[in-house]
């Protein structure tokens, strides 16, 4: 038993494009090509990576939300049955907290009925008083006290902050075990962020659980994270602890994110130090290191082979050909 | 003479439910070639600002006092017509979500040109060739003006929206969240087109924005924002070294610094007041460790505490003496 809550190997999502006015040829995405990782109990796991770089996709895919092939999937350390009944008490252990509480909340539903809604669906409750002690529960472990005030509320009468809080009761009502946050702070003001976040790490503590967090901002990955990982164009780049990977990153891509950073209060020295080009598109077929086109220390081997994941420190894995000599050094620079 | 001036603003609302001061008071001046930041979180009046500056306020909303001097020429007096003149030729704005500011039938050879056929008197084809000239400017290549706006990434729509602002050369871009929608990459990008351009046409910029974290390499002086006024305004790397209100202290703290302690701070607690009903005296008094009875009961002025370095806070000086 080595306490891992989720493990997954070699996942892949492909969406396939339907093109109308050709016949034949059909063009295939890969959101996600071959992404690995574990995370432990009551640990938390940031997918760090640009928007289109397959990190939402990822989540899904974990949920069993989208079609999607794998090698090993496994959840408590025992393989998802892909049945109805192996599915449902899956989803009962696994949540998602998504992006926009203005969209993710149904407007026409009164708070009650939306935190309540999973537990009816999987006919957890059976009487009315149980439910609303249970929905009390929820939205005051979520910050909204006294519960009771919000129950016969619309979100449009909530703030937006107070709306993602409704969002966390109703996924936390279940006991989940593994949530997949799919950049839940972002659309908040800085001042209610905070709030928001520091709510997210109480539950951790208490309910023992394990965070995948999805977020396309390495400042607040690395706030809150244990481990991070890079993802470029449905690859893992690098994955690592939260402080290695922005201190001492080893893979271009990280590197070139960090420096584009905006460090808050200091001043700038002439530009920025830009990738070129835009991130390619996904539906083209490459041979590889899917980074190459745009790094700067590419070489021959970059554009032919594509890289493998290799360890390159304590708890620390990078897929790039060209860190493999300064590897060593790099990691004693860094501590 | 400075190139822009605003003193006193007051932008009101009229609606339904009663009256909101979206901008109150709001005074701030901009030098050539010098930028701006304007921060604050949603519903503080930074937008508002901007678009009474040019003029383009929804129908229920109204300048009710100050004035906006654009060398020496009060905007906020001009009919629409003179004020006509001034917009797009003497100041643009950059719009947040490029993906939804373009038309998305027409191609963006004719968008841009648009603008320099109403405001230049140019035949079609000359207004072409100068948008070509602009699309190039902003790193496009001019092959691409004959393209529609889905043919082209975020990142690239987003300078084609700085390229339509650039096309009467104004002497004043106004940023609205030019970056908010983008990636950290592109975001990189647009802001260091801005820069260049900024430091080349010796352009007056105004950022607008509620990320913190961008302004200080971005802007040489900021103004933060809260409920319609301006409580603290100084250049960048005074503010953020020597931040002074409460609110711009808290504010900073949210922001997370890759150098510093991994720690998640405190926040602001409470929520942004409602504008409809503010709180009396000063707005952010609910909110504050350091409120005081006076507080609430008495409007703060702004007060020039240090040299360029601009407080609206009663107890600034317990504050500063406390740390």
């Amino acid at each position: 038993m080595n306490n891992n809550i989720i493990e997954v190997k070699n996942l892949k999502v492909y969406f396939k494009l339907k093109n109308v006015f050709s016949k034949g040829g059909k063009k295939v995405v890969k959101a996600v090509d071959g992404v690995s990782f574990e995370i432990k109990r009551g640990e938390i796991l940031s997918l760090v990576g640009e928007s289109g770089s397959g990190k939402t996709t990822t989540g899904k895919a974990l949920l069993q939300l989208v079609e999607s092939e794998y090698d090993i999937l496994k959840f408590q350390d025992e393989e998802i049955v892909l049945d109805k009944k192996g599915l449902k008490e899956f989803r009962q252990k696994a949540q998602m907290i998504y992006q926009d509480p203005y969209q993710s909340l149904n407007p026409r539903q009164q708070i009650l009925d939306i935190v309540l809604e999973p537990l009816k669906v999987n006919k957890l409750v059976d009487n009315e008083a149980e439910g609303l002690k249970l929905a009390k529960e929820a939205l005051e472990q979520a910050g909204l006290k006294p519960g009771e005030d919000y129950f016969y509320r619309y979100p449009y009468e909530l703030s937006g902050g107070q709306r993602q809080r409704v969002v966390i009761a109703s996924s936390m009502i279940m006991k989940p075990k593994f949530v997949v946050a799919d950049e839940p702070v972002s659309m908040l003001d800085a001042s209610i962020r905070t709030g928001i976040l520091k709510l997210m790490l109480e539950l951790k503590d208490k309910n023992d659980l394990a965070y995948l967090f999805i977020t396309h901002d390495l400042s607040l990955a690395w706030l809150i994270s244990d481990r991070i990982a890079i993802m470029y164009l449905g690859k893992i780049m690098e994955i690592g602890e939260a402080d290695t990977i922005v201190n001492c990153g080893a893979h271009p891509y990280t590197k070139a994110l960090m420096n584009v950073m905006p460090k808050p209060g200091i001043k700038r020295k002439g530009l920025r130090d830009v990738l070129e080009g835009e991130v390619p598109n996904p539906t083209e077929i490459y041979r590889g290191c899917k980074f190459c086109n745009r790094c700067s220390m590419a070489k021959k081997i970059c554009f032919e082979v594509e890289p493998e994941m290799k360890k390159i420190g304590n708890d620390h894995f990078a897929a790039c050909h060209m860190i493999e000599d300064s590897a060593e050094r790099k990691i004693h620079e860094c501590i | 003479m400075k190139l822009l001036e605003v003193k006193n603003l007051k932008t009101y609302f009229n609606i339904s439910s009663g009256q909101v001061k979206a901008v109150d008071d709001v005074s701030f001046d901009l030098d050539y070639g010098e930028s701006l930041g304007l921060v604050g979180e949603s519903g503080c009046g930074k937008t508002t600002s901007a678009l009474s500056i040019v003029q383009l306020l929804p129908k229920e909303g109204k300048i009710y006092g100050g004035e906006i001097l654009l060398e020496g020429v009060d905007l906020a007096k001009l009919s629409d017509s003179e004020m006509q003149r001034y917009r797009w030729n003497e100041i643009s704005l950059v719009f947040q979500g490029a993906m939804n500011a373009l038309n998305p039938v027409q191609r963006i050879g004719k968008q841009i040109s648009e603008a320099i056929v109403l405001h230049h008197q140019l035949g079609n084809e000359e207004a072409l060739k100068k948008a070509g000239d602009i699309l190039e400017l902003v790193e496009i290549p001019r092959e691409r003006l004959m393209n529609y706006p889905h043919e082209f990434s975020g990142g690239m729509k987003q300078r084609v929206m700085i390229a339509m602002a650039l096309a009467c050369n104004p002497k004043i871009i106004i940023g609205d969240e030019p970056t908010t929608a983008l990636d950290v990459m592109v975001q990189a990008q647009i802001l260091n087109l801005i820069e260049k351009l900024r430091k080349e046409f010796k352009m007056g910029f105004i950022l607008i924005t509620h990320d913190l974290s961008i302004l200080a390499e971005t802007c040489d002086k900021i103004a933060i924002m809260y409920a319609g006024k301006i409580v603290e305004m100084a250049e960048a790397e005074e503010l953020f070294s020597n931040p002074v209100h409460p609110y711009t202290k808290k504010l900073i703290s949210c922001f997370p610094d890759m150098k510093g302690e991994r720690k998640i701070k405190e926040g602001i607690p409470g929520t942004p007041p409602n504008m409809i009903d503010l709180p009396g005296g000063c707005h952010f008094a609910p909110r504050c460790e350091h409120a005081t009875d006076r507080c609430k009961q008495e409007t703060p002025c702004i007060i020039e505490v240090k040299k360029k370095h601009y407080v609206s806070c009663h107890n600034w000086e317990v504050i500063n003496n406390e740390q």
